[in-house]
């Protein structure tokens, strides 16, 4: 192994720690920030409710996607009554958690991580410290604990607009029975479908959230250091959601 | 007056609030303090001057215990910071406020809720009170009528008269304003002037003014410092520096481009360069 190569794995390593270190203190901040609900219920609204614009019109055109391509694949072996059950699988265990969690990356996410830079880089967050109150509680944990509710409510919206999609166009245009098409879809769908999707946008929600406050709150406290930061956070989040989906569909198997 | 490394302490003062005695402190290798020794005494204003990159925000952060010094003491209210855990520092910094260069508001939130902010996480008073409390600082620096204003709209000035409220509300035993009159206009350096020396006059407050600004400082603080290249070269009363003989002081005090203090930082030979750049 290269010089090179070994400088860059001793880095990757520095900074999963440093991560993690962090994460505990996090955890151990939430405690007294859920004493706080009014800044956790603020966070939900700027990192959720603000996001439900894009995550409605994205279900929805990617129900749309799953109807067509659904309705030609399944018409090919003449079992056009399954799109129902094809489209809710598809969006309950990967579509809804994966790419709500990419969309609230790079919406809610790059907010999160820019904002809690320039407080970095303005001297917020010193004089709060200097005004004996800790960052972490009142900056950090509220903002990751908005993030951590929101991604799972935002994820059963794109799914229910994303199913409501699929119907659109497999029922409204194709002319899959109605009936049939929820009826299947009901009758197909395992508790262990929903709950797949439910841990997965709840762990993803959990780390979107965790890398974004963390490449904040140790941003440069420069205008070049906090735009790094924020490109860290969406690379980082989507990598780290593709791979631990990976991880949890195979955990689900 | 003292003119060497170690400074002497004010004459018929009080005790020293704040306290650093040879302290050494560097960053990646490059010595910023060795050997600072600085006392600020309870009740008076004291001032911190020196040339850009000094390491004058470097002393108040030791001092606030956001770093700790390599070597030395560091001492306020009579306790060492670098011994402090995390709530008795946090103890330690309720009895002080400061004053940042940019003032350090919280951008999400009005003008009433910062100054509020330290005593709804402090306290738990009511509402009515809290009102009453703010309104009473913001009234001390003449911004009342600001109260709902978001701190983006906002001048400098106000910003930093906003943040001098702020300061003030939990009433502190010490203030330390970071370059408090940087980049202001006159009118608003007169007023941010008057109001530092109304705090320490009015409310007994043991000031310490980090500035560079020699003339505004001079007037209104009662003893100063002059830090060099990681010491105290300088101290005495306003009126004693201006005195001094000390070539430091002198070019300091006047301004003067050139001295002990470089205008050009260290590079080759001039000739030798603009030589090289024509071949």
């Amino acid at each position: 192994m290269s010089a090179a190569s070994k400088a860059g794995v001793m880095e990757l390593v520095r900074k999963t720690g440093l991560t993690g270190l962090f994460f505990l203190r996090l955890l151990r901040a939430c405690i007294p920030a859920l004493a706080r609900p009014r800044l956790i219920i603020a966070q939900i609204y700027n990192a959720g409710a603000r996001s439900l614009i894009i995550i409605m019109l994205s279900g929805l055109f990617t129900g749309m996607v799953l109807g067509l391509q659904g309705y030609d694949l399944l018409n090919r072996f003449g079992a056009t009554e399954a799109l129902g059950t094809a489209a809710a699988l598809a969006l309950l265990k990967e579509l809804g958690p994966v790419l709500t969690a990419l969309l609230f990356a790079g919406r809610a996410g790059t907010a999160l991580t820019s904002e809690i830079g320039l407080m970095r880089a303005t001297d917020q967050l010193t004089a709060m410290e200097v005004m004996a109150v800790d960052p972490m509680r009142y900056v950090a944990a509220p903002r990751f604990l908005g993030g951590l509710i929101a991604v799972p409510l935002l994820t059963a919206v794109f799914n229910v607009i994303g199913l409501y999609g699929a119907q659109l166009i497999g029922v409204q245009l194709m002319g899959v029975d109605h009936g049939i098409f929820w009826a299947q879809t009901q009758s197909a769908l395992a508790l262990k479908d929903v709950t797949e999707g439910i841990v997965k946008s709840v762990v993803f929600g959990a780390v979107v959230s965790l890398i974004a406050v963390n490449e904040g709150y140790h941003a440069e406290p420069t205008a070049e250091g906090v735009g790094l930061a924020t490109t860290r956070t969406v690379v980082a989040s989507s990598v780290m959601t593709l791979l631990l989906d990976y991880v949890l569909t195979a955990a689900f198997m | 007056m003292s003119d060497s490394q170690t400074a002497s302490a004010p004459a018929g003062a009080g005790d020293a609030v704040i306290d650093v005695r040879d302290v050494h402190y560097a960053v990646d290798g490059r010595p910023i303090f060795s050997g600072l020794d600085i006392q600020a005494r309870r009740g008076l204003i004291t001032a911190v001057m020196g040339p850009s990159g000094t390491g004058k925000t470097t002393l108040l952060r030791l001092i606030t215990g956001q770093i700790y010094a390599d070597r030395g003491l560091v001492s306020v209210f009579g306790r060492d910071v670098g011994t402090l855990g995390g709530t008795e520092l946090y103890a330690m910094r309720q009895r002080m406020g400061m004053l940042f260069q940019n003032g350090a508001l919280l951008t999400d939130i009005d003008v009433f809720e910062n100054v509020a902010f330290p005593v709804r996480e402090h306290t738990d008073l009511p509402e009515p009170l809290i009102r009453k409390l703010v309104l009473t600082k913001l009234e001390a620096v003449g911004l009342r009528g600001a109260a709902h204003l978001m701190p983006g709209e906002l001048s400098g000035g106000m910003a930093r008269r906003v943040a001098l409220a702020r300061a003030i509300v939990m009433d502190p035993e010490v203030l330390i304003y970071d370059e408090p009159f940087v980049g202001l206009d006159p009118i608003s350096l007169g007023v941010i002037l008057r109001l530092v020396k109304q705090m320490n006059d009015a409310l007994k407050i043991t000031s310490v003014v980090v500035s560079h600004d020699v003339q505004e400082i001079s007037s209104i603080a009662d003893y100063s410092y002059l830090l060099s290249e990681g010491r105290v070269v300088a101290a005495g009363t306003p009126a004693e520096l201006a005195r001094s003989d000390s070539a430091t002081v002198r070019q300091f005090m006047t301004g003067a481009a050139d001295g002990p203090v470089r205008f050009h930082y260290p590079a080759a030979d001039y000739a030798a360069e603009l030589l090289e750049a024509s071949r």
